[in-house]
């Protein structure tokens, strides 16, 4: 390689050629969409919903109108439960601008429960209705111990539910 | 050697080049992508006159700021993530995530990745300290880089263990660095190739592939996005048994268990298997398979787009035998890049041949 490979900067020296700074002050308005629209919706009654292929049986939990595998247009909805599994957990120290937090959050994906008598659904668990949530009633060393996976938990709900993801306060683990 | 069965005509690399790969850079993006661009043509005894096109490549135009990209030559990739100044560069990834159901839980980025390899680790049983002699490797590894950020020539697993921890089970000495840095590749048809290098590295298989972005629904502990995409370029390549016909890999490491999620999803391990490779010594640069010889982007650097691009120029130095201090022990003569990227979703693989 040649010898010039650019000129790197220390924090310092970075301070007295930085010579412009823009604060961008776009504001973003993001619609719902069909799937999500009727699934906040349904937040707000304290209930989750999804979508189930005709074809294939796979249960789509945040609900698609599309099925990402056979190409068709879903029109089949279904209420799953509000408990489920741990599939995955992590302890997360820091916020989201990467400050420090005073207390670690727990948080994870949950494999939803299909309600009783719907043996014929395609749920696996290389596919499966499935979340991103916090998790609470866990402590740092359930997750550190991986103990956590597997787990029961069950949707601690609000009181004031505006149709948001969060009118879920967290999925509580089943004692 | 078997020869590209989909191909008219075999695609060439014939020269290579890096700028350094740092926190910051008083370089514009231009000006890397120049410094970059003007060493691979060197490299390959050509000049600009001889560049019919040109390809650029930069990742999401929030972290430089600067949405007017152009003259560039040649395959060219750079970043410039440190313009992104507050409150971090992370920041910026907080709209990869969905804006209805995930951004109000107001995640971070390293959330999905602690995720994935806490789901990982479960499923196989592998422990930290295994996982954490990929960054020990490949901190190792760049020491004898030249353009590398985070060399280390003392790193211990301790000290990796020891790291500030950011979302468990994700430390701050297992992830690869927020870096400016530029890349670049001149290609050409074989015809030209033999006429200005004797050296030539053929691009033999090319595969990419791009699972969906939902991705609370899936198994998080196999890349099938990453195997897709190796399918599809060891079959260009005429390659059958990719454990055996590899002879050394740049696969991509932003994470340290990234590295073995990502040999698994190439069947350069079986599944779970990875870091008893590693283990082994198997990946070192004296090892049976060579893994991330340059450093990766743990030892070199990850400026965002150019690190997929730092991946296929080790390879072609590797097989060109340019790779100088970081030449691997064993003859090589097939190598394989792959790069990753968005939401666990898109993977890309580069199959070459020194023949």
């Amino acid at each position: 390689m040649s010898k010039y490979l650019g000129t790197p900067l220390s924090e310092k020296d970075f301070e007295t050629v930085a010579k412009e700074a823009a604060k961008p002050s776009a504001k973003y308005r993001y619609t719902t969409g069909i799937a999500l629209g009727r699934f906040l919706d349904e937040l707000r009654r304290g209930r989750i919903i999804g979508t189930v292929c005709s074809h294939c049986r796979r249960v789509y939990v945040p609900p698609r109108i599309y099925c990402s595998h056979c190409f068709r247009e879903l029109s089949e909805w279904i209420y799953v439960r509000d408990e489920g599994t741990i599939q995955t957990a992590v302890l997360t120290y820091i916020s989201t601008t990467r400050e420090r937090m005073e207390k670690p959050l727990v948080v994870g994906v949950i494999k939803l429960d299909l309600p009783e008598g719907y043996g014929d659904y395609a749920v696996d668990e290389t596919f499966y209705p499935g979340v991103m949530h916090y998790i609470c009633g866990a402590t740092e060393e359930d997750v550190k111990s991986r103990r956590i996976f597997g787990k029961r938990v069950k949707a601690k709900w609000r009181s004031e539910k505006t149709g948001s993801i969060r009118d879920i306060e967290c999925f509580e683990v089943i004692p | 050697m078997k020869m590209n069965t989909e191909l008219k005509q075999r695609v060439a690399v014939v020269g290579a080049g890096l700028t350094l790969f740092r926190r910051r850079m008083l370089d514009t993006p231009k000006e890397l992508a120049w410094i970059a661009a003007k060493q691979a043509l060197d490299d390959a005894g050509l000049t600009l006159k001889d560049v019919d096109a040109v390809v650029i490549g930069s990742a999401p135009d929030a972290f430089d700021g600067v949405h007017l990209k152009g003259e560039y030559l040649s395959v060219v990739a750079e970043e410039k993530m440190s313009s992104a100044a507050k409150p971090h560069p992370q920041y910026v990834f907080r709209y990869i995530w969905d804006p209805i159901v995930e951004k109000p839980l107001d995640p971070n980025l390293i959330w999905i990745f602690a995720m994935e390899m806490h789901r990982y680790m479960n499923k196989y049983n592998i422990k930290k300290e295994d996982i954490a002699l990929v960054s020990v490797k490949n901190k190792r590894n760049a020491v004898d880089h030249p353009s590398a950020q985070l060399p280390d020539p003392n790193i211990t697993v301790e000290k990796v263990l020891n790291s500030e921890t950011l979302v468990w089970p994700v430390q701050q000495l297992d992830i690869s660095p927020v870096s400016d840095g530029a890349a670049a590749l001149v290609l050409t048809s074989e015809k030209v190739a033999r006429r200005v290098t004797d050296n030539p590295v053929w691009i033999d298989g090319v595969g990419f592939t791009l699972d969906t972005t939902h991705w609370t629904n899936r198994e998080l502990a196999f890349p099938a996005y990453v195997r897709r995409a190796g399918e599809m370029a060891y079959k260009m390549a005429g390659i059958n048994n990719p454990r055996r016909e590899i002879d050394v890999a740049e696969v991509y490491d932003p994470f340290d268990y990234k590295e073995l999620h990502h040999m698994e999803g190439l069947g350069l391990a079986g599944r779970g298997e990875a870091p008893r490779l590693t283990k082994e010594g198997v990946t070192q640069r004296d090892g049976d398979l060579p893994i991330n010889p340059s450093g990766g982007l743990l030892g070199v650097g990850n400026p965002i787009a150019a690190a997929g691009l730092m991946k296929v120029a080790e390879i072609y130095y590797q097989l060109s035998g340019k790779a100088g201090k970081r030449q691997v022990k064993k003859p090589v003569y097939t190598g394989l890049a792959q790069a990753w990227g968005d939401l666990m979703q898109a993977g890309t693989v580069i199959v070459m041949r020194s023949t």
